[in-house]
């Protein structure tokens, strides 16, 4: 086995990049449960991805055999029920470890300098993951699958000029159809592996900045521990603790989140009574109807998704980290997940008498908590810097400033450039 | 002229005129040859066939609706009662007003696209016009847009009456009739 190492070392760094990147992977030693959803959302990656090349060998991406072949997969096919169910709550279960992973983001500022890449490859994941999920669920040609593509595809009709062209194109016909199933498989085979390559630039990125921790600075080297064994070990206790949970929905509750309208087939002649997106689709889908106009909706849409990616300029606190030590962004966090969860109860039901107004109201906050961010934290920071701040938050910001320093002496000795942008 | 009488060289205006030329012609290229991979997610021909949908009036009571598929999308087709013409008539519509009589041929009868101008819905029948499931837009009996998101009326096919009982949904190749 030495010798066998050995002989791949000297023609791949084999045992340095694991050492370098796994076994000795220097890693914060105060990281909570909330730095698990990483690893889990790696997970479900790979679940969707195993399940779903299984599944395409038995699926018929054609609009008559569609509905069928997704039946045969459930009556026939041996355990073909099983890895259907692992796919469908698989899609779910991904949006979940995603939504908790940028909530953890957001609550500990972890979006924060030097981590803005790591932040901006994580809103093209979200896009990517978006627009998987949003394809995979047109292909069992239900009534919701079919609707809910007939809905966001329209969406383009917002754009100008060439809107009502970019519909009928996207589609390949005048409605959803055929054309438009079988391009849907194609990108929803294709993104995933998309997904993985962007999945290892933020992986790359990361293990430049290393891991944010709760503390909002960046530890000292003591402070640090390998990754091996303490984190591979705290991410299997996470991940077992996930595949119990997964599972019981796998297998006791699997139709839980499906709609049960996306066990009619797909009528273009009849839109069910009422649609409603995926659950994880919902605030997004409450802010749609929020605004009484296509064109606004559909902007107001796509910025709050988008909106996130602007958080790293929006965050200018001078206290280190998120919520921990800035009470204001503490409560604003909670207001605004608060505010998430009203939006997705007014997305889930027909958009009648009061919850007109308070779709509307929850997107206003929903903006507003991003827009007034940067005045909250101003008053916020002059508050905590007249009142004292706690002498552990006054020890890591001067050990901060005295590990800056340090760096912007370490880089002038290399290199002689002047300048250092960690300062914002 | 002779060789030695040649300006020397600019090798700064050389590079230009190479890299210029070169990044414009491969550009080019690279664009020609995305088109017909663009051009093959447009409807292709089997898809623009579909083009022209008859739809026989027969037995449509007044009050009642039919839905005829054209192109694949759902044509509705109402046959209204007196009561609802004059109604329609006397009224210009809400957001997007326009007159009853620039809708309809006959005023018996009443032929839209039945796709919500939002976001591609199919609106649910109702008394007093249509209601949009997906984001709530109502539609008068003339398909006029009174309140919700939709931006525009429910579109009119182009149609034309054969005869009596029954009419010719798409471009024929007479233009359609204008009452």
């Amino acid at each position: 086995m030495k010798h066998v190492i050995g002989w791949i070392d000297r023609r791949f760094p084999l045992t340095a990049f694991v050492k370098h990147e796994l076994t000795e992977y220097p890693t914060p030693r105060n990281l909570s449960f909330w730095w698990n959803f990483g690893s889990l959302a790696g997970i479900v990656l790979v679940i969707q991805i195993i399940t779903g090349i299984f599944l395409a060998m038995h699926y018929k991406p054609d609009a008559s055999l569609a509905f069928d072949s997704v039946e045969h997969i459930m009556r026939e096919v041996n355990y073909g029920w099983l890895i259907r169910f692992m796919h469908s709550t698989g899609a779910s279960a991904f949006f979940a470890m995603i939504f908790i992973h940028m909530a953890r983001t957001l609550y500990y500022g972890s979006y924060r300098a030097p981590r803005e890449l790591m932040w901006w490859t994580g809103q093209v994941l979200l896009l990517l993951l978006m627009a998987t999920a949003f394809m995979g669920y047109l292909l069992p040609w239900g009534q919701m699958s079919y609707w809910g593509a007939q809905v966001i595809t329209s969406l383009f009709g917002a754009v100008p000029f060439l809107g009502d062209e970019m519909v009928i194109w996207l589609r390949g016909d005048f409605t959803v159809g055929n054309a438009t199933l079988t391009r849907f498989f194609a990108l929803h085979y294709l993104l995933p592996f998309i997904i993985v390559a962007a999945v290892i630039i933020h992986l790359v990125a990361l293990h430049a900045v290393r891991s944010s921790n709760p503390s909002g600075i960046n530890l000292k080297d003591k402070n640090n521990i390998p990754f091996h064994p303490y984190f591979t070990v705290k991410d299997l206790f996470g991940i077992s603790v996930f595949f119990t949970v997964y599972s019981y929905f796998v297998f006791f509750n699997p139709n839980l989140l499906i709609e049960a309208d996306n066990y009619i087939p797909a009528n273009p002649m009849q839109t069910p009574a009422h649609i409603v997106p995926e659950w994880y689709f919902l605030p997004f889908y409450a802010i749609l109807r929020a605004v009484p106009d296509l064109v606004g909706g559909v902007i107001a849409m796509a910025l709050s998704v988008m909106i996130f990616a602007a958080m790293p300029y929006l965050d200018r606190s001078k206290i280190p980290g998120g919520a921990r030590y800035r009470p204001i962004f503490r409560i604003m966090f909670y207001l605004f997940m608060l505010d998430i969860l009203v939006l997705g109860y007014v997305g889930a039901h027909p958009p009648e008498g009061f919850l007109v107004p308070l779709g509307q109201i929850a997107t206003f906050f929903y903006f507003a908590a991003f827009a007034f961010l940067r005045f909250f934290s101003k008053w916020e920071d002059k508050w905590l810097f007249n009142r004292g701040l706690p002498a552990e938050v006054q020890a890591m910001l001067s050990s901060e400033q005295a590990q800056k320093t340090d760096r912007r002496h370490h880089k002038k000795d290399r290199r002689e450039t002047p300048g250092d942008n960690h300062n914002d | 002229m002779a060789d030695d009488e040649n300006p020397p060289i600019d090798e700064n205006r050389r590079d230009f005129i190479l890299n210029t030329t070169t990044s414009v012609v491969a550009g080019a290229g690279i664009a020609t040859a995305c088109w017909p991979f663009i051009s093959s997610m447009n409807p292709s021909s089997d898809v623009l066939s579909k083009a022209t949908s008859e739809a026989s009036l027969k037995g449509i009571e007044p009050g009642e609706m039919k839905t005829v598929p054209w192109q694949g999308k759902p044509v509705f087709i109402l046959h209204r009662t007196k009561k609802q013409i004059t109604s329609m008539e006397t009224s210009d519509g809400g957001k997007d007003p326009q007159a009853d009589a620039e809708r309809v041929q006959n005023p018996d009868w009443l032929v839209l696209v039945g796709i919500c101008t939002h976001l591609g819905c199919v609106p649910a029948r109702k008394k007093e016009g249509w209601f949009c499931p997906c984001h709530g837009s109502v539609y008068d009996n003339s398909g006029r847009v009174l309140t919700g998101p939709a931006p525009r009326n429910l579109e009119l096919p182009p149609y034309e009456f054969v005869s009596s009982e029954k009419i010719i949904i798409g471009k024929t190749e007479k233009p359609p009739i204008k009452s």
